[in-house]
Formats: structure tokens, sequence, C-alpha cells
């Protein structure tokens, strides 16, 4: 029988911890435990053996470890080779009468993934990819990803193990007494993505003790829709007498193991400080124990590297901010590569409300496959909600889906038959939610009726290749209203019937209803509730529109989703707020020239803004900033070098002054280069991952004027030297933060002194020092950011 | 012999403005400093860990190479450091990756609070591995914690730590390429048992580790303690 028709109609039993019972037998702190495989070949089938012969159905191979970062090539192949003989031979040489199966063990690489650390994630999918063919030429039964602590790095190992084999593959987790993974990733998030990645099976081990992981396992059965897996410590470890001892008895561990297949845990076993014996223990108080039924779920839910969102029980703001489409100011930043105001987008819209974030990089001349994986990549850093992947092109939806860190919702698939072709066998592959428009090749149909038989032949398709109707969300697409009188008719019943005759979710671009009319936001918002009236699950829309806003959590408090109208309360008096703001900026101070130039000084970033704004009216940009800003910025730069202002306050003004420049930037534009002094290219040199100095610098730098192209952080030497020559930028700025990576910075300088030689660079870290700096051929050295300013001023203006 | 690793998890240590403040390169205050400072630090609660993961090893010295049973180091300011010791302890500690998300995040919106983060990272680490000092004195005598990179002890005898300590699995803390740790604000060191109570030393050695900044030659260090 195979291991996957065992496990429907049986409880499945692993084995319990190797670590401990090779110290007993002699291996030393800090020995790889993968080598006795080799070295110790009776010691490990010994072992399996007793796991057998204690009940264990599957024995997992002595390879917890065995990766490319600890062994090479040649040894790796060995090691894998080796422990599949010794688990086969236990096999073979154990009386016990039950089934028995070979598990290839695969755990941790022990090296974090980017951005939190510095292993890129196609070559963490890489190294699993090699243990899992070695373990599939040696004829491993299934494969057991276990102990990650990093919802990452485990995608990075199932979609290898999916990528390289068809056996069966189990993934579980080692979540923190927090009830969550190192990285933060909750059970339900997990599932959502591991079950979209085609898992059979997913669970949690090691950390905890049985009686720690029961809130776990119920978070994993709740959610789950394939068998989940338990496999605890026995407890945690305590040092007596020089010996290593565990506080969790055979006995209490199998009662408490107990408790959980009776809740409907279907695979179990040990792990660290668990031995034959509480497997033995664990066999016999669940022998009897009926092997609960799985239950398949049926919500729809996306992920992130943290949680999950369901749709259909309270309707989910989908924010529509990422996208170029009518929005000069968003446009330019793409055409700029200003990441970092893309990324802010990300961050403002989550402070205002929005649940997931829609992200579209689509534009001509734009490589948006390349756009679409550095802003899938980078705004993983810096939010944690989950992503709706947009794009038409499906080889940017591939290269995102793959990246992305969760189960991802992807915008948009229709009913044309090529559509469908394209998208679906990415949605099964790499899992996720995806949003279908009822659309086919005649068109957008014009009745309700035309819209649902649509939506019936997706869902149709979407069955032969093998996607659930719960990772569909139907969109019937709202129309304006200003081409054709029913169009919002049409598209609130549609939202209705699907919600009530096919059992979908449903999801409206919501402003589309109002193009071409004035008071858009008006329009718009009532056309929102009527749509969440009809049961519509989530909205794309604009969570910076007050109105939208309001109606949303009004209509949450009036339906009875809002407990104690909580949340409406906590924002109710913003909704007024933009009458009270008015009032609030007549202060005057005699100490500085003006409002703002007292809002900068201050670090009042939102007043220098609402400022800035109103100048505009009547003060041409050029003289904002030469009469206000610059001179505010003045009065903080001098403060600092004379040391009366710090290092935050500096940064404080900069925020502030920056925020003005920013309205400037947007009413001035296509006139942007204007105000700009010359190219300042910054980045921290290879190797090196701290940014915070560079940040400041370019800051100020952006402040002054200079038109900062920031390379980011690790940045090999030969990208910053092309990119000088390519921009002929006369000034560059390099950071190093470690004794280790000042080299990069001096081979930097060096092939920049060869290819660029009109080019000046500055350095600055925390290591160098101005002698440093001279020995290692940079031109200057700046012991701060004002530093900086006041050098790439001297050079500017030189010129 | 046998060898226990062990893990212990912290509750959040109190808080330190000053030392915060002092991180962050300020030297006075006034209210929008000590607002932003509090805007920060309640933005981190509930979201650090403070783990440490740790074992007691034999120690001895000979010819400036440091011996911990599991592996062998030559440092002489380590030995000279630890000359009366005859255990120690080796640990690492994080305070998570939370932290790094923050900063993060306000480096792209707000540079102030991400200096702000950095420097509460900063303090909160050092504040977990005061405490986790503190429990061991009151079992051992000890001597003042030393780590990887101090003096000539080399930056790459954090290979071995965390071979040792298996500190991923047990706190979630990695190690880079380049020898750094992820989650950064992490700390690795090692902490001398003598059998005799510490004698009052005043060796120049034992001030830094004490971070007497009167101890070290760097004068107008924007982070001098006024001693």
């Amino acid at each position: 029988m195979n291991f996957k028709d065992y496990l429907k109609n049986n409880v499945v039993y692993f084995d319990g911890g190797m670590g401990t019972l090779l110290q007993k037998r002699g291996l030393k702190p800090g020995e790889f435990p993968e080598r006795w495989n080799i070295s110790n070949p009776s010691v490990i089938t010994e072992i399996h053996k007793e796991y057998f012969d204690a009940g264990s159905n599957v024995v997992c191979t002595n390879t917890f470890g065995a990766n490319r970062f600890k062994f090479s090539d040649a040894e790796l192949d060995e090691i894998i080779k080796a422990a599949l003989t010794n688990a086969k031979e236990a096999r073979e040489k154990s009386l016990s009468a039950r089934q028995k199966f070979i598990a290839l063990d695969v755990g941790p690489l022990g090296k974090m993934l980017k951005p939190l650390g510095d292993l890129d994630f196609e070559d963490a999918v890489s190294a699993f990819a090699q243990v899992i063919k070695i373990g599939v030429k040696y004829g491993a039964e299934l494969i057991l990803i276990e102990t990650m602590n990093d919802s990452y790095e485990t995608k990075a190992a199932l979609l290898a193990a999916k990528e390289n084999s068809d056996l069966p593959v189990i993934v579980s987790n080692a979540y923190g007494e927090d009830g969550k993974l190192m990285t933060g990733a909750s059970p339900a998030a997990m599932v959502a993505m591991l079950e979209g990645l085609g898992a059979d099976a997913l669970g949690a081990n090691c950390s905890l003790g049985p009686k720690q992981l029961q809130s776990v396992a119920t978070e994993l059965l709740e959610n789950a829709s394939v068998p989940v897996i338990i496999k605890p410590n026995a407890g945690l470890p305590k040092s007596v007498d020089g010996k290593t001892v565990y506080d969790v008895l055979p006995d209490e561990f199998a009662k408490d193991l107990a408790v959980l297949v009776e809740k409907g845990v279907r695979i179990v076993g040990g792990c660290c400080g668990t031995t034959p014996e509480y497997i033995a223990e664990l066999c016999s108080e669940t022998a009897d124990i009926e092997p609960a039924e799985i239950q398949a779920k049926s919500f729809s839910v996306v992920s992130s590297y943290t949680h999950s969102v369901k749709f259909g029980e309270v309707p989910v703001l989908i924010g529509e901010r990422i996208n170029p489409t009518g929005k000069k100011r968003f446009k330019q930043a793409l055409y700029e590569n200003d990441i970092a105001y893309i990324l802010s987008e990300g961050v403002a819209q989550q402070e205002k409300g929005a649940q997931i974030l829609d992200v579209n990089v689509g534009l001509p001349e734009v490589d948006e496959t390349d756009m679409l994986k550095r802003v899938i990549t980078e705004l993983q850093a810096v939010s944690d909600l989950p992503l709706q992947i947009d794009t038409s092109s499906v080889v940017a939806m591939e290269t995102a889906l793959r990246l992305y860190n969760g189960k991802a919702m992807i915008n948009s698939v229709n009913g044309k038959e090529e559509s469908m072709k394209a998208v679906f066998p990415l949605v099964k592959k790499y899992g996720g939610v995806v949003v279908a428009l009822t659309l086919d090749e005649n068109g957008i149909p014009d009745t309700c009726e035309g819209r649902v038989e649509i939506a019936k032949k997706i869902l149709k398709r979407a069955e032969e290749y093998g996607i659930d109707k719960k990772d569909i969300i139907f969109d019937p697409l709202a129309m304006t209203i200003s081409a054709d009188n029913s169009a919002a008719c049409i598209t609130l019943s549609a939202v209705n019937a699907i919600k009530n005759e096919l059992g979908c979710n449903t999801s409206l671009g919501v402003s589309n209803v109002s193009f071409g009319l004035p008071n858009r936001s008006a329009v718009n918002s009532v056309f929102f509730a009527m749509a969440l009236e009809n049961g519509l699950s989530a909205a794309i829309m604009n969570p910076y529109s007050g109105d939208m806003m309001k109606t949303y959590y009004t209509y949450m408090a009036l339906k009875g989703l809002d407990e104690n109208c909580r949340q409406y309360l906590s924002v109710a008096e913003s909704f007024i707020g933009e009458t009270v703001a008015t009032v609030a900026k007549t202060e005057i101070n005699s100490d500085f020239a003006s409002d703002l130039q007292r809002a900068i000084v201050k670090g009042f970033k939102e007043k220098a803004a609402e400022l800035t704004a109103t100048l505009l009216k009547t003060v041409a940009p050029i003289e904002i900033v030469n009469n206000e800003i610059i001179p505010s910025l003045n009065i903080v730069g001098k403060g600092f070098e004379n040391k009366n202002i710090y290092l935050p306050q500096l940064l404080m003004s900069a925020e502030a002054a920056k925020s003005a420049f920013e309205v400037i930037k947007t009413s001035v534009d296509g006139n942007k280069n204007s105000a700009l002094k010359c190219k300042f290219v910054i980045a921290t040199v290879y190797g090196d991952i701290h940014d915070i100095g560079k940040n400041i610098v370019k800051l100020l730098l952006e402040n002054y004027g200079f038109d900062v192209v920031d390379l980011g952080k690790d940045v090999p030497c030969e990208k910053i030297v092309d990119t000088v020559v390519e921009l002929h930028a006369p000034l560059v700025g390099l950071s190093a933060l470690m004794t280790t990576t000042v080299p990069s910075m001096e081979k930097t300088i060096k092939l920049l002194k060869k290819d660029a030689p009109w080019c000046k660079v500055i350095v600055g870290g925390a290591v160098l020092t101005k002698e440093y700096a001279a020995r290692i051929g940079a031109d200057a050295y700046a012991k701060d950011a004002m530093e900086t300013v006041r050098y790439a001023e001297s050079v500017w203006g030189k010129d | 012999m046998s060898f226990t690793v062990l893990t212990k998890i912290y509750s959040e240590p109190p808080f330190c403005e000053r030392e915060i403040l002092r991180y962050a390169g300020c030297k006075a205050t006034d209210n929008s400093i000590i607002d932003l400072l509090n805007s920060c630090i309640d933005e981190t609660k509930g979201k650090l860990t403070y783990k440490v993961c740790y074992c007691i090893s034999p120690f001895s010295v000979s010819d400036g190479v440091c011996d911990f049973h599991a592996f062998k180091t030559k440092s002489e300011d380590l030995a000279s450091h630890l000359s009366k010791c005859n255990r120690a302890v080796l640990f690492a500690s994080t305070v998570g990756v939370e932290i790094d998300r923050l900063i993060a995040k306000y480096s792209l919106i707000s540079p102030a609070k991400a200096l702000m983060f950095q420097a509460i990272g900063t303090e909160r680490i050092e504040a977990l591995c005061d405490a986790f000092c503190a429990d061991l004195q009151k079992q051992f005598n000890t001597v003042q914690r030393y780590s990887p990179g101090y003096g000539d002890l080399p930056l790459d005898m954090q290979k071995e730590f965390f071979n040792l300590l298996d500190c991923g699995k047990r706190i979630g803390l990695f190690l880079n390429d380049s020898l750094l740790m992820s989650p950064s604000k992490s700390v690795t060191a090692i902490v001398g048992i003598s059998d005799e109570s510490e004698s009052a030393d005043d060796s120049r050695i034992n001030k830094l580790c004490k971070n007497k900044c009167s101890a070290c030659g760097k004068e107008f260090c924007t982070f001098r303690r006024d001693e």
C-alpha cells in the first residue's frame, strides 16, 4: 500500500527524536549527526529499528541538516544514500507487523532568507532541490519538511519538493510559545500558503511540548483541508547533574497527544527528547481512537507572511493606489525607478485601513517583470498585508507568484479560453485566489444572466485544472453609469446572483462606476454601500478617500459587524478632521520668518505639507524652495553642526522638508528638474547590509536639491560603476559599516577611478576615518550627513 | 561529558530611555524628541521577543589558546579576561525579527523613527543580555560578558557559536556569510565562571567590558557617556 492510501484510513505514527539518542551514544557537541550515517551506520539503523519496533509507521532519515551549506556535493550524495540504506535495513530487520514507510527528512538550511537575512529565495529553492533529487534517486517514499520557523524558507522547500518529485510531501513548522512562527506567521496563514502549494499534510513539530501545541493544533484543524501532523518535544530540556532531561514523560506525552488525535490530528510522532518508549506509549494510548474524517474547508482565503485574510465574513478592502493608471506622480516614480515612493504608497494605504494591497506596475517602456519582482520583494519587507498581483503579463505573474511569501490574490483571469489557459496552471502550481472577470471572447454581457453564465463557464474550466471554486473570486465588472443608465443595477444584480446562486465571493473595482461624472467619490461611496448590501465580499478602492472609508465603517457598524461600534468610534472623529485641521494652524511664533519655516525646523511633517499647499496657490514653487525651505534647512543644518540640534531632530526636519518638496513635486509635474542640482549616486557597498546611515545622507541630499540615485545596500561594485558611467554622475557616496566590507569599498573606488575618472567619491560609515578614507583612495570623508551635503555643494558649485 | 543547550525566554525588561537617546546620538532632548521616543517605544510593545540560548562549557587556557572543549580559539585578550575562570557560559540572544521590520518600514517613511527604532533595538538587546547575565551572577562568580570581535577575539568564532548552540532552531537566530547576524538586534557572548569571587579588577579590558567609556581612547565619540 502506498503512503497516501494508508493515510486515508489510518492514524499514522512517525518516529521520535534522533539527536538526543545520538548524544547518548557518543555524538560530540558540535559534531554533525548526518555523518554518522556513514561512520556509524549500525547505530543509526538500530535507532530506526527501535522506532519501527515501537510502532512507528514512518521513520525519517538522519538527514535533518544535510544540505549544501554544510556538506560538499559528493559528501551530501553519500550521506543521503547511506541514510536511506540505513532506514531500509532497519525496516527489513524490524518484526513489527505495521505498514512501514521511509521519509526523506528535510530540515532548515540554517540560514535566513532575504530580506531579513542574506540567502536569496531561489538559492534556497535550489539547495532544497538538490537534497530532494538525491533522496528520490535513492528511494525515499515520502518527504518530511520539518522544523521550519520561517514561512518563506518553508515555501522554498515545498516548491523544490513539488518541482523535483511526485512523492507525498508533509510540511511541519516550528511554532513558538506565542503560537506563531519565528518570522510571524499564524497557523492559519501557513495552512493557506501550504495548501495552495499542494502540501499533502501539514502541521507542527519541535519547540514545544504537547500541551503547549494544543492551540496551534486546533487552529490548524479549523483551517486545513488536508491531514494535520503534530510531533511535539518531550516538553522542555533541563540540565540535571550534567545530563539533559526533558520534563514530559512518555505517559503524559501520550495522553496529551491522544487528546489531539481525538480532535482530528491524523499524523503523530515525537521530536526533541522523545524516544522509542514515547512512541510505544503513544501507539498504545491512541490504539482505539477512530481516525477522524478530513473535512475540506470551503472558505476563500489569502495570506501574507504573518496572517490570513478570509473572504465572505466581513467585506475586505483592497487598496488600489499602487497603480500608474491616471496617476502622474506614480508614473514618474516608475520611470525613475523610485521604489521608495511606490513602497510608501503601500505603507500609507495600510495605515488608512487597507487589508490587501493591489500591485500593478505595468507601464510601456518599463520592464514589468523586473519591476514587479522588485516591488513585490521590497513591499514584503515593509508591509505585512497580503498582496494582489495585478498584471496582464503571464511571465510577470509567475515571477511574482513564485517570490510571494504567502498565498497571493491574483488579478486577473477572465472567461476567454486564452486567459484561462495561461492563468489557471499558475494558480494550480503556486496557489492563490484569482479574481475572475465576467467577460469573454464576446465582450462584457449587458445582462446579469450573461455575466453569471460566464462565471459558470469559468468555474467549470477551473475545476478541470483542479482549482476549487473557493479560490475564484468573481468581479462582475462595474461600468460607468454616465454611459449606460442601467450599468450599476446590472452589476449589483450580478454580485447578488453570484453570491446566492453560485455560492462564490465577489470583488469590484468600485470607482469605475462614476467615470465621467463630477464629484466621483459621492457616487462611488453610495454604489459601494449598495454593493455591500448585495453581498459584495471585497472592493478594490482608494483608502485615502474619506467618503469610501466613511461608507465602509458605517456599513460595518450598521450591519452588526463592528462589535460595540468600536472601529467606527475609533475613526469617526477623523471624518470631521478636515475642518478641525484648518482651524489649528493659526498659531504664530515670532522666532521664525514664517509658519512653514517653523514647521520645517520643528519637524512637523503634515503641517509642512499643508502650509506648502496653501502657499502654492499664491507663490511660485521655486520661491517656496529658495525663500522658505532652504533657509529652514540651513537653520537646522547649522544647529546640527554647532551641536545645538541632534540627529533625530535633524531627521524630523528633513522629513518635514521632504513632505513640503513632495507637495511641490506633485504640483509641478513634467517640470521636475527645475529645482535640481546634479546627480548623486549613493550605495552601501557590496557585502554590507546596513543602510540607515546611507538613507539619512540620501534624505538630506534630496532636501538640498541633489538628484539622488539610490542603489540600495549590498551593491556590487560593477553596478555602482555602470550607473555612474551611464548617468555621468559627478558625485558618488559610498557607505560601509563593517571592517569586513571596507575592502569592497576600496575595490569600488579603484574601479570608479579607472572607468569614471571625473567622478568625486565621498565615503562614510562607522569604521572609517579621514586617514583611512584617503588610504583607500576616496576624494573625501564625511563624518555625518551634513558634511556630505557640504562637500556635495562644494563640488556642484565648481561645475 | 554530557552537553545541554538550554533556552530561556524573558519578559520585557524595563526600557532605559536615557540609553536609547544616547544610542540615537541625542545629548539633550526637547518635547518633540520625547514624543518621538515614546511613540516608537509604544509601537514595539508586544512585538519583541527576548530569547537566549546557552550552554555551560569547561574552559582552560594554554599559550593564549582558549579551549572550550567543543572548540578552541586563539585570543590573548580573552585568555587574560578569563584567566581566573575554569568554566564559561556561551550564549546567544536576540529580540527577534520585528524590530528589523520596523526599522525597514520606517527607513522609507520616517528616517527619524527608523533611527529611534535602531536605538531602541540596541538598548533592548543590551537590556536582555544584562538580565541574563544578572541571572548568571546569582548562580556563579562571573566576569563581564565578552563577544566575538572584541579585542583580538576573531569574529570568525561566530561560526563555532552557531554550530554549537544551534541558534536557528532554538531562538531563530542565524549567521550570515558576512558573519553578521539576522535578526540584527542580537548578541553572542562568553561569560567566564570562576570558583573564586571576582576581585576588584581595574584592568582596561574589564572596564571596557563594563561599558566604562573613560577606558576608551575615543574622546569625541558621539556615544560617549559622561562618567
